[in-house]
């Protein structure tokens, strides 16, 4: 389902230098497969789910999702690709907080190929046990209600890969366990593969295949412009 | 309808600049067309409103002072004329028809003016002539007054009710004469200056007391209709350049126009002060949304990151500033028919012309349309600085 082969992305530097801050030789993930990364902050795993979900456009390499090279594509059309293929689930939830939370999960849906259903959306907030609030706007639900309704978003597009970037990082341990649990189960109801990337212990041994980031990432020192 | 959510929400979350900038689109676009339409309806409703005369003689002055006395009832007659100049010019071949009128009473404001009963047989505009409304006409011979529309109504004359005459054309409690007149009809509403008169018999004015008696025969006005156009030049001819002792106002339409060319700078004016406040309420969205976007930077990152294009961003931005500018359009309506009313309001009082709020002109359409137009310019740039919001930096700033 993704295939990471040779990708690059380096960064400018205030003195004009450029630091890289990824270069993964290879990287698989089977659809439908769950697989964390474990990092420390700034290792660059952010950068990674960047390339991956065609937000940043890397330097070089390949990100393959299905027959689709995303790395190959111009900008709008990445924007099309990720809008049909990819959920993205944040660690600070970024909720839109003018819309309503059925709204929320209608945007996660509205860009992709088959457009928005009401239906679908309620029934991703019903599993997610928001049936109830989809009239409330974010700033009115808990930090934990909030994240369920980034899960449902993130999987309202039906999306074959969902990315997470830390998502218990802003969750106490119960609720970030039980955050966890949900992704992981939602998305294998929906046969989404999953690629969460974290640097919180707890959140990685919810996971049967754990790699360490630092292993598959290995940056050149720095890169002449 | 991804878009509009997007836009809808926008309107909302941003309730109180929405609602002020869409109220200076509305009074900008109001305040447009009202300029606009009173300037044409009433330059086409003053022009036309010549009554069914095509010309006016009167004592030697101005030709606009003259129309504007004997056809609009406004202003003071420029003097008198003898009899006889009325029985010359009412058998000149060239003329069809000459009617003589006699200012200079009124009662509470509103004019007495004489005249003969011909002049309600005579066209006000093709297929249309006086119509009595209640009552009946004046017997010329008796002291006996028809009432127009207006005038009968601001006064409550009815057919039966007595009144005294006031000397002057501004009211003066103690100007007050001692004939007494009876209304013997109302007329029904012209919409012209005419409803504004108060028709007496020519002879009734002419003797009424404190009146000069040497002038009891002098008219002030003789009001002409022509057989032919080219015979009011041949009259213009012979009373203008040839004589001196008379003024043949030809044509009427002419002489208004020339009044609307001496007051246009008025109109320019405050045409120009309309376009500025168009300029400032589209700069006022501009500015709205402009001073709004740092705050939306996260918002519009995150709608990316669901898969928006950065033009479906754009659009959504400019397509709020386009809303903004239908919304305040649709107000400006409001804005406009509330604001022409009143103008008309003052027109009708002042003149008795009257200016209809729902007559169709293709700037009702085009001002609204031009100011929807201005404020999606005005989104450009707002939407130019959503299109250009780098998704990953935004959404990046955590670790
Ligand atoms: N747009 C950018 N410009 C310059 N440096 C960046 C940019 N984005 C990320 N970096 C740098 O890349 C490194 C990795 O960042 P990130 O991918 O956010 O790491 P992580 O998510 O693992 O904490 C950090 O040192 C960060 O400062
Ligand atoms: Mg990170």
């Amino acid at each position: 389902m993704l295939e990471v082969t040779d990708l690059r992305k380096s960064f400018p530097t205030p003195d004009g230098s450029r630091v890289e801050v990824v270069r993964v030789a290879a990287f698989h993930l089977a659809a439908g497969a769950q697989c964390a990364l474990r990092g420390e902050s700034g290792s660059g795993k952010t950068t990674f789910l960047h390339l991956i979900a065609g937000l940043l456009a890397a330097d070089r390499g390949r990100v393959a999702l299905g027959a689709e090279i995303m790395t190959d594509l111009p900008e709008s059309r990445r924007d099309r690709l990720r809008a049909a293929k990819i959920g993205y689930i944040f660690q600070t939830f970024n909720l839109l907080q003018g819309h309503t939370v059925l709204e929320n999960v209608l945007l996660g849906m509205g860009f992709g190929p088959r457009g928005a259903d009401a239906a679908h959306a309620r029934e991703l907030l019903d599993r997610v046990g928001l049936s109830h609030r989809l009239r409330h706007f974010p700033r009115q639900l808990s930090t934990g209600q909030q994240q369920r309704v980034a899960v449902a978003r993130a999987l309202a597009n039906r999306p074959a890969l969902v990315l997470a970037d830390e998502p218990t990082g802003n969750l106490d341990p119960r609720h970030g366990h039980e955050a966890l649990g949900l992704i992981r189960e939602v998305c294998r109801e929906n046969g989404a593969a999953l690629l969460l990337v974290s640097h919180d212990e707890q959140a990685l041994g919810h996971f049967e295949d754990v790699q360490d980031f630092a292993a598959l990432n290995r940056p050149g020192t720095e890169v002449r412009p | 309808m991804t878009l509009w959510l997007i836009i809808y929400r926008s309107l909302r979350q941003h309730a109180l600049s929405t609602v002020v900038t869409a109220a200076s689109i509305a009074l900008a676009c109001g305040l447009l067309l009202t300029v606009w339409m009173v300037k044409t309806q009433s330059q086409a409703a003053f022009t036309a409103a010549n009554a069914g005369f095509d010309a006016v003689l009167g004592a030697r002055g101005s030709k606009l002072q003259l129309v504007l006395n004997a056809l609009f009832h406004l202003e003071a007659s420029p003097g008198n004329l003898a009899w006889s100049d009325y029985e010359q010019i009412r058998r000149h071949p060239a003329v069809k028809t000459a009617i003589p009128i006699a200012v200079g009473d009124n009662l509470r404001g509103y004019r007495l003016v004489g005249t003969l009963p011909e002049l309600f047989a005579v066209e006000l505009a093709p297929g249309r002539r006086f119509e009595l409304a209640a009552g009946r006409m004046f017997d010329p011979l008796a002291a006996e007054a028809v009432a127009g529309s207006f005038a009968a109504a601001q006064l409550g004359l009815r057919p039966g009710d007595t009144f005294h005459p006031f000397h002057g054309l501004t009211f003066d409690e103690r100007n007050r004469h001692a004939e007494t007149y009876t209304v013997a009809g109302v007329l029904a509403p012209t919409n012209t200056p005419a409803d504004r008169v108060i028709w007496l018999p020519l002879a009734g004015v002419q003797t009424i007391g404190g009146h000069d008696p040497r002038a009891a025969t002098d008219v002030s006005a003789v009001l002409i209709q022509l057989r032919a156009p080219t015979a009011g030049f041949m009259l213009d001819m012979m009373y203008n350049k040839q004589g001196n002792r008379l003024t043949f106002a030809y044509p009427v339409g002419a002489i208004i126009a020339e009044l609307f060319n001496k007051i246009g700078w008025f109109d320019r004016v405050l045409e120009l002060v309309a376009y500025l406040v168009a300029l400032v309420a589209a700069g006022a969205v501009l500015a709205s949304i402009y001073n709004s976007m740092s705050a939306r930077q996260r918002d519009i990152a995150i709608l990316r990151a669901l898969g928006a294009r950065r033009r479906t961003i754009f659009g959504a931005v400019l397509g709020e500033a386009v809303a903004i500018g239908v919304l305040g359009a649709l107000a400006g309506l409001v804005v406009y028919a509330g604001l022409f009313s009143a103008v008309a309001g003052i027109i009708r009082e002042q003149t008795g012309v009257v200016l209809t709020v729902m007559a169709w002109h293709p700037a009702l359409a085009l001002a609204p349309l031009g100011m929807i137009a201005l404020c999606g310019l005005g989104g450009v740039v707002p939407a130019f600085k959503a299109y250009r919001v780098p998704v990953a930096d935004t959404l990046a700033p955590q670790s």
